[in-house]
């Protein structure tokens, strides 16, 4: 199994980002996925500043990918999209259906990110006739339906699991973020920038549960994973993803390439949450409970 | 423009059609639709008694088969397209690209309408489902502003669908997993937001406590109405306050718009409504034909009555209803 580390999902300046992707350099990660896929406001880092980071990232040995907006609503973020899908470098992943027509309509190979709905066999088979390279499961599917659509999924087809990280549960035209500081979305004053892990919602009994990220809203709980990967074999999973976090993004990566390499000691990785972890859904139930994450 | 109107089950399939919806749109009576809920929908009786109803007045028959099965439940949504084609429904409305794939090469004289929960939102994306199944109309997430709205269906290959009246799902259709994040069970997977089983309603010295899954979507005082718990109108605490942190109980209500949604030419306005209740299906689409031939007929001069708003407002969730996406304002 190799290692990818997704797009950053949080608006992070221009200098952390920066920062960031030079560290990953030096990660045992083998791909990268590079680019927006939340808010097309988030403007700080340009299409030049992606690509340029992304040949960087391509010269350390890393196999980049380019990754999209999942919720198109403007022409203008049509334009961008179509910018990304014909940079004529990298693969592209596609987190909404747009991505999925423009790709395969120039003939280009693409992965399908986990906004992209892939549930069973059938559908695999129809987007493995568009171009599809590999695909991320919805991070709601479990171990059991995974197992069921590898044993009929097209073969050249890779499957790459969500495997650490605040995960992706839902999308808005309307952005919390602006709205818990009272602020029109048009002028929101880019308040993503103060929450780089999202800002995490509780309930009334103080339990944490969710956490907005401007239009998106995440799990306030982290996935993880690492203590089911010895778990995963006859799955058919190809790549472990991890969602990049605000810290210790390294030490995560470190862990999961040790426990790749058949290291038998599982480091408690907790701490390095922002609330805690869970890992439900792998498990088929709410996607909230945690079992050994 | 059509009206296609919610049929739960068969009275509120007859108050569709004698209240004069041009089409009602109705589920089997398992989760490959997203109204899977204990007592609605349809068996091969109520069916039958249905088709004949609608076919008897004119009128037509939409299939929702708009949830996504998993491997295991395959063959069960493949027999539910065989029986969609065999009683000749007019469209299936269907969002998974397997059930779609399937649908078009098994049955290419069956109409196929992309789902609301296919989540598509954009011209782009309909293009593919235009491609690749022949899809003839769209139904659009409730996330778009007025303008994109019309952008879409200037530039989309297909004729455009958009929700009129209804509970407001906030997240976009077909890609929001909150239900299943608390409670297991998704509108994708299980055709459900907030299963029943998992809902519970608990009197508190301090309020009602509706929670899901275990978890405290929102408390209520003396004398306040306590919803349905679902995730996104629950009230959390976030910045050292507790609010409705994505969207209060409020219902969508477009009749403002109908003479741009006209102008932009939209193909049909669609009610959302399946769980609500016979008199719901009556009241709503009474106070919708009679809006929609008002502004067929004058739509310049087409304003909504303050009797009809005064009746949705009724029936409304919270009693308050909201223009949603389609107001930037709201976004």
């Amino acid at each position: 199994m190799k290692l990818s580390l997704g797009p950053v999902q949080y608006y992070w300046s221009r200098e952390d980002l920066l920062d960031f992707y030079r560290q990953v350099a030096d990660m045992p990660v083998d791909l990268v996925y590079l680019g927006e896929t939340v808010c097309s406001k988030r403007r700080l880092f340009r299409f030049d500043d992606w690509m340029d980071t992304a040949r960087m990232l391509r010269d350390a040995g890393k196999e980049v990918v380019l990754s999209t907006l999942a919720l198109l609503e403007a022409e203008s973020e049509l334009k961008t999209l179509r910018r990304i899908c014909a940079n004529g470098e990298f693969l592209v992943e596609a987190n909404d259906m747009a991505a999925v027509q423009l790709l395969s309509a120039a003939g280009l190979p693409f992965v399908a990110g986990p906004t992209v709905n892939i549930y069973n066999a059938a559908t695999l088979g129809v987007l493995a006739d568009a171009g599809l390279k590999r695909w991320v499961p919805a991070v709601e599917l479990d171990k059991d339906t995974l197992a069921a659509i590898g044993q009929e999924a097209p073969e050249q087809v890779e499957t790459e699991l969500f495997a650490w990280g605040r995960m992706p549960l839902a999308m808005s035209a309307r952005c919390y973020t602006a709205r818990a500081y009272d602020l029109p979305k048009d002028d929101c004053q880019y308040r993503c920038l103060d929450h780089a892990d999202g800002l995490t919602l509780r309930t009334r009994e103080g339990e944490p549960f969710l956490a907005i990220n401007g239009i998106q809203t995440q799990s306030a709980l982290t996935c993880n994973l690492l203590p089911e990967i010895k778990t995963m074999d006859g799955l058919g999973i190809d790549v472990l993803r991890i969602s990049p976090q605000a810290r210790h993004t390294d030490r995560i990566v470190q862990a999961f390439a040790e426990a790749l390499q058949g290291g038998s000691e599982l480091p408690d990785l907790q701490r390095l949450m922002p609330v805690g972890g869970c890992d439900g859904y792998w498990h088929g139930e709410a996607g909230m409970r945690r079992h050994s994450a | 423009m059509q009206l296609v109107c919610p049929a739960g089950n068969l009275p509120s399939l007859k108050a569709a059609i004698d209240e004069g919806a041009d089409v009602v749109y109705l589920g089997f009576r398992d989760d490959t639709n997203a109204r899977n809920f204990a007592g609605l929908n349809f068996n091969d009786k109520t069916l039958a008694q249905g088709l004949d109803y609608v076919c008897g007045r004119g009128r037509e028959v939409y299939v929702a088969l708009n949830t996504y099965p998993r491997p295991q439940g395959w063959k069960r949504w493949q027999a539910a397209v065989d029986r969609a084609a065999e009683m000749q429904a007019n469209a299936l409305i269907a969002a998974d690209m397997g059930v779609l794939d399937y649908a078009a090469n098994r049955y290419p004289d069956l109409p196929l309408h992309l789902s609301v929960q296919g989540s598509a939102t954009n011209y782009e994306a309909l293009t593919f489902y235009r491609e690749r199944f022949g899809i003839r109309r769209a139904v659009l997430p409730r996330v778009l502003s007025m303008p994109q709205v019309k952008h879409v269906a200037d530039n989309a290959p297909m004729e455009i669908e958009v929700f009129g009246f209804g509970s407001l799902c906030v997240m976009v259709e077909g890609r929001c997993l909150l239900s299943s994040y608390a409670a297991g069970q998704s509108p994708n997977t299980h055709g459900c937001c907030s299963p029943a089983g998992e809902v519970r309603y608990e009197e508190t010295a301090t309020g009602m406590e509706t929670r899901l899954g275990g978890v405290l979507v929102d408390r209520v005082g003396k004398g306040e109405n306590a919803g349905y718990p679902t995730v996104c109108k629950g009230r959390y605490d976030a910045l050292d306050k507790t609010y409705y942190a994505m969207e209060e109980p409020t219902s969508l209500n477009t009749l403002d718009l109908l003479p741009k949604l006209l102008a932009a030419g939209i193909a049909a306005i669609k009610i959302e409504g399946r769980q609500r209740s016979p008199a719901y299906v009556r009241q709503v689409t009474r106070v919708w034909r009679q809006a929609i031939d008002s502004c067929l007929s004058d739509p310049a001069g087409f304003q909504p009555r303050g009797e009809w708003m005064q009746q949705l407002g009724a029936v409304s969730e919270g009693q308050q209803t909201t223009l949603g996406a389609y107001h930037r304002t709201w976004q």
